[in-house]
């Protein structure tokens, strides 16, 4: 069976497009194929900066024949549905066959071959497109409804077996023909199919597949930085792969006086401007070196090239450095006092607002004790703020007495400190040119000032996690105020009821909420979540707001932890849980029991009993068993309501010890006694004294397990 | 190769080439502006269904760039090569390519990239795609296809092509400064020409510049433009949004703006300047 090959040129494709636009032509493709009842042994697809490619194997030359039946009007039914029907179908009517009343048509399609098919298909795809953004060009548009493409299309090779597949769009007609590379190959190329295509390419300075492009960029960069390490960044090694057809990866150098900035400065320059590689030495410091992919294999070898990058680079770190030097004249406090200029939400009032608030968030979180002092006290984060200190910043501080107090200071001292400074940097000069710096830079203006190690760390990580599988801060200093940045901006947002809705999250609430919820969870933080929200003067609707929005993204977050949402639906129907730790802990409890066949079997149990009481329309709260009983207990009911007896007040005090395991133990004990329940009696039975009793028995043991979470909310 | 180009032969070398591929040679605007595509044989010319191509040098001027003449890479006022193609030809990169062979820029000994740039100018109401190119990592032009202005559909979309000047000419020269740029092939260095004139308008922009008559004459712009509008006089309609633009540039070097207010002041700019363009769709009977 023959293959198909099609390639749609185009002007350079972004790159960050052409993962995505793989999948894409691979997904419409099958869907047209699935719809004429076709299947393709392999579909592959490519992209390079200029053409979308996708072969596919051992296409059937034809579709298949198909006898369709199509079930019409019932044969009572009025003439005019018959004729209706009959216009659709193009039948007449002593064609139907008629069956249980109904009219049936049955209709044969002959096969088609495949070629025509896909001169069909193709067209609709590219119509049918979802590029991210696309646009139009040339003569055509002069009408809007010109076809769409990412950027200007220039030529279309399709191929099935060794033959053209006729069609035309935008003007281009499908052909054999195509380019090499842009510079190394201008002129035409002829494919013969799918089995050479690849290869005639690559004759031409193209690499088809970007994996093979990425895997020449790693190797380069490797084998270029000579005696050095490559930063490696996988990320970086796509976009270079979907920007370049015939990569050739070169090493350039810096000026060492530019290593006087900040790591974070270099790097984010030479990879978010240049898309450059950073180089390491043997102490893992960086190294003046840059790696850059070319997409020519130069006349001079690159020479010109690295000449060019480096210029390129040079004026950038002069511009970053001059920046550095002139954030650094400045101290932090002096900067902080410039908050007050800068607005934060015209509702919300600047950041200088932000930030008192923040401080009596967060002096509150620890003189609550929410935030205790551990007696492993940041040591780790100590270290680290230390070691990523460049040589500048590390000789300022025993000039200087620290302003953060020494040893003794307080967790409420450093804490205040902190606040104050954390924002300081967001009218530096440096985060003004690179806004994904704020805090990192902020912590390097810190240290280079003497404040307490505690405090920097503090102000350098208080945006963290910015994502799940971001670090977690667990340093008190920090979590102090990264807890506070985060819950005043989540109750300042719900407090004017700026909620996120669908895919608007402007303020990224959803992230903040995430980030919050994980700092909790590190550290086991007692927060009394509605007494803040009331401190922070939300109402009860927006209490109530903010803690279905917790629930919502406490859900998100333990799914991939494999905590299970609908037993955090079964906890947080019981209302009222106020302390995450503690809600998180019996939900993980309850999880671990209803794994087990004893918690299968129990919550079995339960559901029995609850439908009976519901179909009974029973609604008191089973207490009725504690009335004197008019007739001797079955053994089992007997049985049961011991169970209870034994295990009501066991699961309560566990409950309020917060033994969440042991309360799921003690219910446990329950199913024994509940399945023997319904084994031995009928609930319904005719005499209704025995009736009531046993629907009240039913009642409490629902009641019972209630107290640990609402089974009903329990899937399975 | 021989000698690289000076900055007033590169000029002339993208004039000749660009005439020999059909362009009007037009003159720059006589405004302030901080681009070569607000110049009105871009923006206006950009809109409705007639051909058009043309090419000038248009100085532009970004009151914030300004560095007293002390950073060799950033000025206050410096220029653009502007080329605008209606509707964009099939060929438009390999034309492009072909001008920066012309300058001296060979693509087997240099890195030539198309890297995605979209553009958009809130202060227009226009957006387009395309790349910046860059060359060796440098990026020496912005190539955009038109896909709205003013708010309008382009009918159809033109390319247009921004190269910057002083970059292009520092590259070809492997010059560091822009002020040691040779300006002509007699020693007359671009410091000597300009440098004078960016220490002084940097003190203006920054320092001198008086905002309340600043004020004053956006208010003034603004009330003029829609004076002309009214008269259905879209050109002289556009010189005054052109006008407003620049003040509030102005304006902002002079930081008086604060971020609130700046999203305020843009919409009128943009208004401004979509109530020009809409003008002119009227006025040459052109449908949106």
């Amino acid at each position: 069976m023959p293959d198909f090959l099609l390639e749609l040129r185009s002007e350079e494709i972004p790159a960050r497009m052409q993962a995505r636009a793989c999948a894409d032509l691979a997904r419409l493709f099958t869907e047209q194929l699935t719809a004429a009842g076709l299947a393709a042994e392999a579909i592959e697809t490519h992209a390079t900066p200029r053409r979308l490619a996708l072969i596919a194997r051992g296409l059937p030359a034809e579709t298949a024949a198909v006898s369709e039946e199509l079930k019409g009007p019932r044969a009572n039914a009025p003439p005019q549905a018959l004729d209706g029907f009959l216009r659709k179908i193009g039948l007449s009517s002593d064609q139907l066959v008629e069956r249980d009343g109904i009219l049936f048509a049955i209709v044969d399609r002959p096969g088609r071959p495949t070629a025509a098919l896909l001169a069909e298909a193709i067209p609709a795809i590219v119509r049918a497109f979802p590029w991210p953004k696309s646009m139009r060009w040339g003569a055509a548009s002069a009408s809007t409804e010109s076809p769409r493409w990412v950027r200007p299309l220039q030529g279309i090779v399709a191929l099935f077996g060794e033959e053209i597949v006729n069609f035309e769009i935008a003007g281009i007609a499908s052909g054999a023909a195509t380019v090499g590379h842009r510079f190394h190959h201008p002129g035409i190329i002829t494919i013969g199919g799918a089995h050479d295509y690849a290869e005639k390419l690559r004759a031409c300075h193209v690499i088809l597949d970007a994996t093979e492009r990425a895997a020449i960029i790693v190797d380069g960069a490797r084998a270029a930085a000579a005696g050095l390490t490559l930063v490696e960044d996988e990320a970086l090694v796509a976009e270079n792969a979907g920007l370049t057809e015939w990569p050739i990866p070169l090493l350039g150098r810096f000026d060492p006086a530019f290593l006087d900035v900040p790591a974070e400065v270099i790097q984010l320059t030479m990879r978010t401007n240049q898309k450059y590689f950073g180089c390491t030495d043997g102490d893992g410091s960086l190294a003046p070196n840059f790696i850059c992919t070319a997409n020519i294999e130069a006349t001079d070898g690159g020479a010109a090239i690295v000449a060019g990058n480096e210029r390129v680079l040079s004026a950038r770190l002069a511009d970053a450095k001059f920046f550095w030097e002139q954030d650094l004249k400045i101290p932090l406090e002096e900067q902080a006092a410039k908050l007050d200029q800068i607005v934060f939400h015209e509702k919300l009032g600047t950041l200088a607002d932000k930030v008192d608030r923040v401080a009596k968030l967060a002096t509150w979180l620890v003189e609550e004790g929410i935030v205790k002092p551990s007696p492993l006290e940041g040591e780790g984060r100590v270290r680290d703020a230390q070691k990523t200190l460049p040589a500048a910043d590390a000789a300022d501080p025993s000039s200087r007495p620290s302003p953060s107090g020494g040893e003794s200071a307080s967790l409420v001292d450093l804490t205040t400190r902190a606040v104050r400074l954390c924002k300081a940097d967001l009218v530096t000069q440096v985060v003004g040119e690179f806004p994904e710096l704020q805090g990192i830079i902020g912590g390097h203006l810190s240290a280079a000032q003497g404040e307490d190690p505690r405090v920097t760390a503090a102000i350098r990580d208080h945006y963290k996690p910015v994502g799940q599988g971001d670090e977690v801060p667990t340093a008190p200093v920090t979590v102090a105020v990264s807890l506070a940045d985060k819950l005043d901006t989540l109750t300042s947002f719900f407090g004017i009821e700026e909620y996120p809705t669908g895919s608007r999250d402007p303020f990224a609430l959803r992230r903040a909420m995430l980030g919050a919820i994980s700092i909790i969870l590190a550290s086991k933080l007692r927060l009394p979540i509605t007494s803040m929200c009331k401190d922070a003067g939300l109402d009860a609707g927006q209490a109530a707001w903010f803690l279905d929005f917790l629930d919502d993204r406490l859900k998100v977050q333990q799914r991939e932890a494999g905590v299970r949402h609908d037993l955090i639906d079964a906890v947080s129907a019981l209302g009222g849980e106020d302390d995450l730790v503690r809600f998180l802990a019996r939900v993980k409890a309850l999880q671990a029991f209803v794994e087990t066949t004893q918690g299968r079997d129990l919550l079995a149990g339960y559901k029995r009993a609850a439908n009976i009481l519901k179909k009974e329309g029973y609604n008191s709260e089973g207490e009725g068993c504690e009335k004197q009983l008019s007739y001797t207990l079955e053994p089992v009911e007997a049985a049961l309501q011991t169970a209870l007896d034994s295990a009501e007040p066991k699961a309560q005090a566990a409950i309020e010890a917060e033994n969440f395991e042991e309360a799921m133990a003690a219910l446990a004990s329950l199913r024994g006694p509940v399945d023997a329940f319904f084994e031995n009696v009928t609930v319904n039975d005719p005499d209704p004294a025995k009736r009531e009793a046993r629907l009240a028995l039913l009642a409490r043991m629902r009641d019972a397990v209630h107290r640990m979470a609402d089974f009903s909310k329990i899937e399975g | 190769m021989s000698a690289p180009l000076s900055f007033q032969r590169l000029i002339l070398t993208l004039h000749d080439y660009w005439s020999d591929r059909g362009c009007l040679i037009l003159q720059p605007y006589d405004m302030e502006m901080g681009a070569g595509t607000f110049h009105p044989a871009t923006t206006l010319r950009a809109l409705g269904p007639d051909p058009w191509a043309a090419a000038y040098v248009q100085p532009s001027r970004r009151p914030t760039d300004g560095r007293y003449g002390e950073n060799p890479n950033r000025l206050g006022h410096y220029y653009q090569y502007q080329v605008i193609l209606k509707p964009s030809p099939p060929d438009l990169q390999d034309l492009y390519l072909g001008s920066l062979t012309a300058i001296g820029i060979d693509p087997l000994l240099h890195d030539i990239r198309f890297v995605e740039d979209d553009w958009e100018s809130p202060t227009l109401g226009a957006w387009g795609l395309g790349w910046e190119v860059w060359c060796d990592g440098m990026e020496v032009t912005q190539f955009t296809y038109f896909q709205q202005l003013g708010g309008y559909d382009c009918k159809p979309v033109a390319g247009e092509l921004t190269y910057g000047l002083e970059r292009l000419a520092m590259y070809i020269q492997g010059v560091d400064s822009v002020y040691d740029l040779a300006f002509n092939d007699a020693g007359v260095t671009y410091g000597a020409v300009f440098l004078e004139y960016e220490k002084q308008f940097s003190a203006y922009n920054f320092e001198v510049a008086g905002t309340d008559s600043l004020s004053d004459r956006f208010r003034q712009a603004s009330d003029e433009a829609h004076r002309c509008i009214e008269a259905k006089l879209p050109l002289p309609a556009y010189d005054q949004a052109i006008k407003a633009s620049h003040i509030f540039n102005t304006l902002q070097a002079r930081g008086v703006i604060s971020v609130a207010e700046r999203a305020a002041y843009i919409g009128r700019v943009r208004d401004l300047a979509k109530g020009a363009c809409a003008s002119w769709m009227e006025k040459n009977g052109w449908a949106a």
